[in-house]
């Protein structure tokens, strides 16, 4: 089965000739990128090539110099990161970004909230809708925290939790939002050789059961060729390379990038 | 308004915002460095006035000596509020420093409160000092003209300390990192502990000039021009030096030129300050030079 | 509202609670009386500073000018329009506030609403600041509302205050409205609003990719503990009588302050334990000020001032060495009563059987 970017009115996501400088830095420079729904992607790059910024732009955190995001065919370029969450966007983030004094289940059921139709002063005077609303968040928590498997820890504080266990708490966190599309910013940093192989069957696990697409920076190349249907290469805030895996894997542009000159001279 | 009032008030003004200055300069060298709003910074320029009281009238040293020996007592104060209330907080989280400030500010001021009393007392003027020159129809105040050359010695004192030695580098480079600062064999705690001694001795200086020109002191005189410091130190950018300068000017021009003008405002003087501050977060938070610090995601 | 077994429970304790204020003043004395409404309205102010700073994690040191515009507003509510005319000496009262007489229970209300809409403006600028400058900012804002009280002479009577306040809050009065703060407060925070609230506080940039409108629930939590702290300054001003713009200074705002860092940052039962032990405490520190006459023997003149002395070296030791405050982030709750008790029974039958 070979791989097509769609055109970006077709594409769930799609960044359109986006740039974005601080100063004088050109942080992302020109780039395009477009996915289909349903697909598992990837974005590669040695450090520093602009691959967070970029997925800054697409969950609103910046807004990008030049060019546009489009999510759903609508421009997202203005909106703020809570507005584009609501839209359907969610991500996790490369330093894991928890509620280290919560509990695990308080932590996905935050993730619940977008969701939610009671407003704050329903709570204050306790009308029954609220509390009929609290049981299906929590009840909605619990499923998600059964689903990363951490059921039997979901009464221990987050930041108590071993590092492979955070990075799945964050995902159920993300998936508690109810997203058609996850950003997933290194999810296997950190994880030893079987933990990324079991990411690598749960990411394609809960694109199936949540009807996902997914985007992902990552660096370990076994996951990234594991799961990828289509990969972008940047450096230095520029897209050098895009293809599908197996194409990616013999460019030369790319192993430059990735291991200097002097290796595609030798080569 | 005449030619001679705009002077008097502009002189007025100078000495204000030169006041202001010298106790900007101590907090903004202290959030340069620990991140730390020193609430008790205010009340170690009370101390310091107090000090030259009991050196002139107690002990009847001559007012240099006094204030002198005040200056390096005061200085020893904010040495030991460092050690005692904040060094055991470096790691807490910010806010229990915060608080902990707070209550260091409230304990000096209710120990004064106990030792010195309530009462206002007045202080001893050198004569030097309030005799008057007269220029054409202009009446200047000796210590209005001293305020102002006094505060620009210390100053550029405290600017050559910063740029010309090796523990100012130290400072500033404590300023960017800490932690960087410690692993390139830096004594960090003794560095802190000099910029409280240089920090709290700017104070002192401004609190014993303050004491001259409203002559008199009491347990509570640091709380207002303390707080009216630190929104000077934030207009200027807070970690700056210079901006705490300009910031202090901005402020003693702004609260004397205001009412010089609209005498009716008069009331509304100390509401002042906090509405420049006001617009100054919500139009440039970081001050006129002050740098970005914002969380990287 | 749930109905289960522990609704019923505290429903029946604090009804219980009622019934003895009601007829308190047959064992206690009016010094205890004074004490005991002091310890429900610092409460309030307690609770409400606890939502703004424990839980959503916003230093704010303002305070003292909600409780004033709180307390202004409700005096202004409930003295009779002949005596406001007699006491504004400085400049005659002006429409509608020389008229206004409301019951006690609506200038309450009213005094909580002016500090809430008050906060409503005051957010816009200041919440956009990070920890320690939103305390500069919202302390600014505070000393304005004192400077704008003092001059506002036509409206607040300026530095001359209101004084012969009527005493409507009555020990009832301020044990119900201290109810009500809890139960609003604790529905608010312990529900998963307060989760959101928590997240803020912890982590702002994780509650935006949940799609929290971080500075909407930053404003909503300010503005209902503003709304609570008015409503604290309404009883007060009632229960002191008097009420002048200088006792509204950082001071005010410093007690609150010490009532829930020592009673713990995060826990409601906390903020009434801290505020009860340190209003007693207080009081108590008065002993101090007195002289003292050890068995005729030693006799030590009072200190004055020595009160505030002991009080801030109390605040610098809790937050030297029990920085969590007396609860840290727990509560007390019907279930961690019951096990100590359980568990209370256990030993003492363990012991007996030895």
């Amino acid at each position: 089965m070979s791989f097509t970017v769609p055109s970006p009115k077709d594409a769930i996501l799609a960044a359109q000739n986006v740039t974005m400088r601080f100063g004088g830095i050109v942080a992302v420079n020109d780039m395009n990128v477009a996915l289909p729904q349903g697909s598992i992607c990837g974005i590669i790059g040695p450090n520093g090539a602009g691959k967070t910024t970029l997925f800054n732009i697409l969950s609103g955190f910046y807004t990008p110099t030049e060019g546009d995001v489009l999510f759903k065919g609508k421009s997202i370029r203005k909106k703020s990161p809570d507005r584009v969450c609501k839209l359907g966007i969610a991500r996790t983030f490369q330093n894991i970004r928890l509620s280290s004094q919560m509990t695990v289940l308080e932590n996905v059921m935050v993730g619940c909230h977008v969701r939610r139709h009671c407003s704050w002063w329903m709570a204050a005077l306790g009308l029954p809708n609220y509390y009929r609303e609290e049981d299906e968040i929590r009840d909605k928590a619990r499923a998600l925290v059964e689903k990363v498997d951490l059921g039997a820890m979901q009464n221990e504080k987050a930041g108590s939790l071993p590092y492979g266990a955070q990075r799945r708490l964050e995902i159920a966190r993300a998936l508690a939002t109810e997203p058609s599309l996850l950003l997933l910013d290194e999810p296997a940093a950190g994880m030893n050789p079987q933990e990324s192989l079991d990411l690598l069957h749960f990411i394609r696990q809960i694109r199936e059961e949540f009807n996902l697409t997914i985007l992902l920076i990552e660096h370990d190349m076994k996951v990234v060729m594991g799961v990828c249907e289509y990969i972008w290469v940047m450096e230095y805030g520029a897209l050098i390379a895009e293809g599908e895996p197996a194409a990616i894997q013999e460019n030369p542009e790319v192993i430059r990038a990735y291991l200097g000159d002097d290796f595609v001279k030798g080569h | 308004m005449s030619l001679e009032m705009f002077f008097q008030h502009f002189f007025n003004a100078l000495t204000l915002g030169s006041l202001y200055a010298l106790i900007a300069i101590g907090y903004t060298m202290v959030y340069g460095v620990l991140r730390l709003i020193n609430f008790a910074h205010g009340d170690i320029l009370m101390v310091g006035a107090y000090f030259v009281f009991f050196g002139t009238f107690a002990f009847g040293w001559p007012w240099g000596v006094s204030a002198i020996a005040a200056v390096c007592g005061a200085s020893l104060l904010g040495v030991l509020v460092e050690r005692v209330a904040y060094r055991p907080l470096r790691e807490a989280p910010r806010i229990s420093a915060l608080i902990s400030a707070i209550a260091v500010s409230f304990f000096i001021e209710s120990l004064a409160v106990v030792v010195f009393t309530g009462q206002p007392r007045p202080v001893l003027q050198p004569d030097w000092l309030i005799s008057e020159w007269q220029w054409g129809r202009v009446h200047i105040l000796k210590l209005t003209a001293f305020v102002p050359v006094m505060t620009a010695v210390l100053v550029a004192a405290l600017l050559y300390i910063l740029y010309r030695t090796k523990p100012g580098l130290a400072m500033r480079a404590i300023s960017k990192d800490i932690e960087t600062t410690r692993l390139m064999g830096v004594r960090v705690d003794n560095i802190i502990a000099f910029t409280f001694a240089v920090g709290s001795a700017l104070a002192a200086a401004s609190g014993i000039m303050w004491a001259l020109r409203y002559p008199q002191v009491h347990p509570y005189m640091g709380i207002m021009p303390g707080l009216k410091a630190f929104v000077a130190a934030v207009v200027g950018g807070i970690g700056s030096v210079q901006g705490a300068v300009i910031g202090g000017v901005i402020l003693g021009f702004v609260e004397i030129m205001s009412i010089a003008f609209f005498p009716e405002l008069s009331g509304y003087r100390d509401a002042f300050a906090f509405i420049i501050l006001v617009l100054v977060l919500v139009f440039k938070p970081t001050g006129l030079l002050g740098e970005n610090l914002k969380e990287k995601i | 509202m749930r109905f289960n077994r522990t609704t019923f429970i505290c429903l029946a304790l604090m009804a219980a609670g009622a019934l003895f204020l009601t007829q308190a003043d047959m064992f206690l004395s009016n010094y205890q009386l004074y004490i005991l409404k002091l310890f429900f309205i610092n409460a309030i102010l307690a609770l409400s500073l606890n939502l703004i700073y424990g839980f959503t994690g916003m230093f704010s040191l303002g305070h003292a000018g909600f409780m004033a515009l709180g307390a202004y507003m409700a005096a202004l509510c409930i003295l009779p329009p002949e005596q406001k005319e007699m006491m504004w000496i400085l400049e005659p009262i002006i429409w509608p506030f020389s008229e206004l007489f409301t019951p006690f229970w609506l200038a309450v209300i009213l005094g909580g609403l002016v500090a809430f809409v008050f906060a409503l403006f005051i957010a816009v600028p200041a919440l956009r600041l990070g920890d320690d400058y939103l305390g500069i900012a919202t302390l600014g804002f505070a000393e304005i509302i004192r400077v704008l009280l003092t001059n506002a002479t036509p409206i607040t009577n300026g530095s001359l205050g209101i004084k012969g306040i009527p005493d409507s809050a009555t020990l009832l009065t301020c044990y119900v409205w201290m109810l009500i703060t809890l139960v609003v407060i604790a529905r608010i925070v312990y529900g998963n609003f307060g989760n959101v609230l928590r997240c803020i506080r912890d982590n702002e940039i994780a509650a935006q990719v949940m799609g929290i409108n971080v500075f909407g629930y930053k404003v909503m939590s300010f503005c209902v503990g503003a709304f609570f702290a008015g409503v604290g300054g309404a009883l007060l001003g009632s229960h002191l009588s008097t009420i002048d713009p200088k006792m509204f200074n950082f001071l005010l705002t410093f007690q609150v302050l010490m009532y829930v860092v020592a009673g713990g940052l995060g826990s409601l039962t906390g903020s009434i334990l801290g505020a009860g032990i340190i209003t007693v405490l207080l009081e108590w520190l008065r002993a101090i000020e007195e002289p003292m006459d050890f068995f005729g023997l030693v006799e030590i003149p009072g200190i004055p001032g020595m009160r505030m002395v002991v009080f801030s070296v109390l605040l610098l030791a809790i937050i030297l060495y029990r920085r969590e405050g007396i609860m840290g982030s727990r509560e007390i709750t019907l279930a961690g009563i019951g096990r100590f008790f359980r568990r209370l029974a256990t030993r003492t039958a363990g012991r007996e059987a030895q």
